[in-house]
């Protein structure tokens, strides 16, 4: 699972002395192995995609995408996304913040908590709310008695991917403010400033371009979701279908061009998120080299 | 006291076991500027941030104004806080960051604005107010940060090792030109140091502050002059313990202490020849001879001890092995908890001086 890497990797870097470093062969055997195999296991396919939803035409291609089942599901999937990201930016700046900013005993355990979602196979976590909110526990009956549907509706498909994206910002967070220290805080607090005030004057503008970078990341997860929604959502189609799962459906039933047009969906939201991704990436690491040049003079 | 501004009483903090500041009283007068001086981890910048309201005694009490501030939070405290790496808001320019607690406070835009020229005028920054603090010097930084706490007009201005992290050169130019600007305002400041000459040249006041307890309060003469503890002895000043300091000529007082503290300056190295009071000095061996730039300093032996003295670059020069004689002019005796002067007697026979 992607995401902890904030470090642009791109330019800067130590550059190894000849002296420590392997020969030039050995440098272009792996520059060419890493190129072949990223070409053939990550290229390749995503080609694949595009070509298979175009060879029947672009008529053909733009039918599966308009029509109202594939709609729905991608209405659904970006709802889902809608949901799920502003609520885990809010809980992951809370935990971020705690863990950041106060002493308190089982912190520890707070930020181990926080990574059980990586760690956890997403069909687990499907099921994991089945078992507690499923029509055959207490508290799906509970819900149930006032006809609040949450398993195989969008509450349940909801909750599973907040369960699994949420790591994505607090863990993207936590580093930043770390780094950060409380030291602006205080000053803004001698100055007169208070809480509410340091927190949006102060604080946020400091963290807002990790933030964003976290959202990103939480973002493409919520859309591309498959294992946890799967299980919660029950497969109604044109009702808790998301994109994924219909992409399932369609190729199960052999309709493997509308399968591929709606992937190629999912492909742009994913080339869309890089190059924002980059963007922020950008962002983040000028800010963090002007924080940088700041602790190293003062 | 009629004037005291800040009275400090039995403050105590302790962070874990470990006892950061220990029963600390002290009162400071409207518009002085007090150092903190001592060691690193004695408890300075505690006591500092403690007076900030950034930390909290445990026990004891704060007055300010012959207010008690103990649960006074930091942003009603009406202090200006310099940090040690500025903590300047990192993307805010110059004039926002100046400005910011200007605008907390809700000052009507005109005055924020008037009031930050005035300061930026003040700070020798014209011209850098468009800038981000990552594309100033360090001594702007700093420049900014006390404009920044100056702004809101504090009563009482906090630095906390406002010097550290400047170039040795900038450092001393820096210095000199804050104690006047603090000087020109008249605002009451305390500044921490943990080096004794920004302390001995700044300050009004100095306080020596080593494991969280206060050792002594004074102007920098008297501490210099008069250190009442062995610790403030030792650490103001180039010092030397002497153990056994009856052994030396012209120093057999019995005051019931056998160690004792030498300041170069207390001492004259020459040739024989070269010292007025031939009859009360010792016999020394050269053992080590260091360049210190302005000055020689000469590592000698008298007996079993070993004294530095140091000796003008305009006198003939001294080589290792050459014997001289050593005038002790006065040392502090000391035992456990206070110092005594005590003069060469030889010198100043008859009558021997003991203050």
């Amino acid at each position: 699972m992607a995401g902890i890497v904030t470090k642009k990797a791109g330019s800067g870097g130590d550059l190894r002395p000849p002296h420590i470093s392997e020969p030039k062969i050995v440098k272009w055997i792996l520059i060419a192995i890493s190129i072949i195999f990223l070409c053939s296991i990550v290229l390749l396919p995503l080609i694949i995609v595009l070509f298979e939803s175009l060879k029947n035409g672009i008529g053909l291609y733009l039918e599966s995408i308009v029509e109202p089942d594939a709609m729905s599901a991608l209405l659904l999937t970006i709802t889902v996304a809608v949901i799920t990201v502003p609520l885990n930016s809010f809980f992951g700046i809370c935990a971020a913040w705690a863990i950041t900013k106060f002493q308190f005993r089982g912190k520890n355990f707070l930020i181990s908590l926080i990574d059980v979602p990586f760690a956890v196979s997403p069909v687990i976590s499907g099921l994991i709310f089945i078992l507690l909110l499923g029509t055959n526990s207490a508290l799906g009956a509970w819900f149930e008695s006032y006809n609040i549907q949450i398993i195989f509706a969008l509450p349940g498909i909801v909750l599973a991917t907040m369960f699994v994206t949420f790591p994505f910002i607090a863990r993207e967070l936590i580093p930043l403010m770390q780094a950060q220290g409380i030291q602006e805080e205080e000053a803004a607090a001698s100055l007169g400033a208070s809480g509410w005030k340091i927190f949006w004057r102060v604080t946020f503008p400091n963290i807002k371009w990790g933030l964003l970078y976290g959202m990103i990341l939480c973002n493409a997860r919520a859309i591309g979701e498959f294992g946890a929604v799967s299980v919660v959502s029950g497969h109604i189609r044109g009702e808790t279908n998301t994109l994924p799962l219909h992409v399932e459906i369609l190729y199960n039933e052999y309709q493997f061009t509308a399968a591929f047009a709606v992937s190629s969906l999912l492909v742009f939201i994913a080339l869309l998120t890089i190059i924002v991704k980059s963007f922020i990436e950008w962002k983040t690491h000028q800010q963090q080299s002007q924080m940088q040049e700041v602790d190293h003079h003062g | 006291m009629a004037n005291s501004y800040i009275e400090v009483k039995n403050i105590n903090k302790k962070f874990g076991s470990f006892s950061a500041v220990n029963d600390v009283s002290f009162t400071i007068e409207k518009g002085k500027l007090i150092g903190l001086l001592g060691p690193s981890g004695g408890g300075k910048t505690t006591i500092l941030r403690i007076l900030a309201g950034l930390e909290y005694a445990d026990s004891g009490d704060i007055y300010f104004d012959g207010q008690r501030v103990n649960e006074v939070l930091p942003q009603d405290r009406g202090i200006g806080f310099v940090f040690q790496n500025y903590a300047l808001f990192r993307h805010m320019t110059v004039f926002q960051n100046i400005a910011f607690g200007l605008e907390v406070k809700k000052w009507p835009k005109q005055k924020v604005k008037d009031r930050v020229f005035e300061l930026i005028e003040l700070t020798g920054l014209s011209g850098l107010e468009n800038r981000l603090p990552h594309q100033l010097s360090g001594g702007q930084r700093q420049r900014v940060a006390f404009a920044r706490a100056l702004a809101p007009q504090p009563s009482l201005l906090l630095l906390d090792e406002p010097f550290a992290a400047i170039d040795a050169k900038v450092r001393k130019e820096l210095r000199s030109w804050l104690a006047e600007t603090i000087a020109k305002i008249g605002i009451t400041s305390i500044f921490v140091t943990h080096d004794q000459d920004e302390a001995v040249e700044v300050a009004n006041e100095i306080l020596i502050i080593n494991q969280g307890k206060l050792e002594q309060m004074g102007s920098p003469i008297e501490i210099y002059k008069n250190p009442h503890t062995p610790f403030v002895a030792s650490f103001i000043g180039q010092s030397t313990i002497i153990e056994n300091f009856h052994e030396l000529k012209g120093f057999d007082h019995e005051i019931g202490s056998t160690r004792a503290v030498v300041r170069p300056e207390f001492m004259d190295l020459g040739k024989p020849g070269e010292i007025n009071f031939a009859s009360a000095a010792q016999k020394a061996v050269v053992k080590n001879v260091f360049f210190r730039g302005s000055n020689w300093e000469i590592e000698v032996q008298v007996g079993n001890h070993i004294f530095y003295a140091f000796r003008s670059l305009e006198k003939e020069q001294l080589r290792v092995g050459d014997e001289v004689l050593l005038l002790i002019h006065r040392m502090y005796a000391f035992n456990d908890n206070q110092t005594v002067i005590i003069e060469n007697r030889l010198k100043e026979d008859p009558m021997p001086v003991i203050i």
